[in-house]
């Protein structure tokens, strides 16, 4: 399964920069006008679906992306996560939250002007790895980071 | 009453904005003191625009958190209006004028 080599590269840029893989163009393009809500991105289970359908890839290459988040998150229903990054010609952001049922948690369409960054509260059902992907020249590049979650948080 | 509260401050060209916005963001699977499953509820669509220019977008699904938390930053000037609007899954909507300062 792609997963787990994903998974484990994932972690490898954490800890030594490995090179990244060459990144598809994004077959994804905003609509600024009329931002459609990609309904099939959100109910994508399982972690490659969700990049695929949200980002139109699954090869994210490594890149300048912080991730600011807990080590360890006491409630799983409000775990803070900033994404920042030094990339230029930034035009999309999104988040997911590996191991959650629907590992999409948002997507961000940068507007005229819009430094890329944001912050948000996400829930999380279990410890798992926070991806920030970020679309910089029409390439996704990311970033992982472990919460551990103490009680899950997405009330079921 | 507004659902939305922010704050949008500029210093050396960027406007900072935190926003808070009052709504229950249900997932769906989460069930109610009788048992019952209390329906998806959850904010779709947040989009914010200074002069009729959109600034950012955010699609959020349902696992933001209830009561969600937005921090974004744009270039801009204080004075400015900024516009902030949502737009949830059951097409309720609500928004909000922020002078930027």
């Amino acid at each position: 399964m792609n997963s787990n080599k994903r998974r484990v590269f994932l972690k490898g840029t954490l800890a030594a920069g490995t090179v990244g893989i060459a990144v598809g163009a994004g077959l994804l393009a905003p609509s600024k006008l009329l931002a459609a809500w990609p309904a099939e991105a959100f109910e994508a289970r399982g972690f490659d679906d969700a990049l695929q359908a949200a980002l139109g890839t699954t090869e994210l290459s490594e890149g300048d992306v912080s991730i600011t988040a807990p080590e360890i998150a006491e409630n799983g229903a409000v775990v803070p996560v900033t994404v920042e990054t030094g990339l230029s010609d930034v035009t999309e952001m999104a988040l997911f939250a590996v191991e959650n049922g629907s590992p999409l948690t948002s997507k961000y369409l940068l507007g005229a002007g819009a430094v890329p960054m944001f912050a948000t509260r996400i829930k999380m059902q279990t410890s798992s790895d926070v991806v920030a992907a970020v679309k910089s020249g029409g390439q996704w590049y990311s970033a992982a980071r472990e919460v551990k979650v103490t009680i899950g948080g997405c009330g079921g | 009453m507004s659902t939305i509260r922010a704050r949008a401050q500029e210093a050396g060209g960027i406007v900072t904005v935190r926003a808070l916005m009052s709504h229950p963001m249900e997932t769906g699977v989460g069930k109610d003191s009788a048992g019952n499953l209390i329906p998806a509820h959850f904010i779709e669509t947040v989009e914010a625009s200074v002069d009729g220019t959109t600034v950012m977008t955010a699609l959020w699904g349902a696992t933001i958190s209830r009561n969600p938390f937005f921090q974004f930053q744009f270039e801009g000037s204080a004075g400015d209006t900024l516009s902030l609007s949502w737009k949830d899954n059951k097409g309720e909507s609500d928004s909000a004028e922020v002078t930027i300062g």
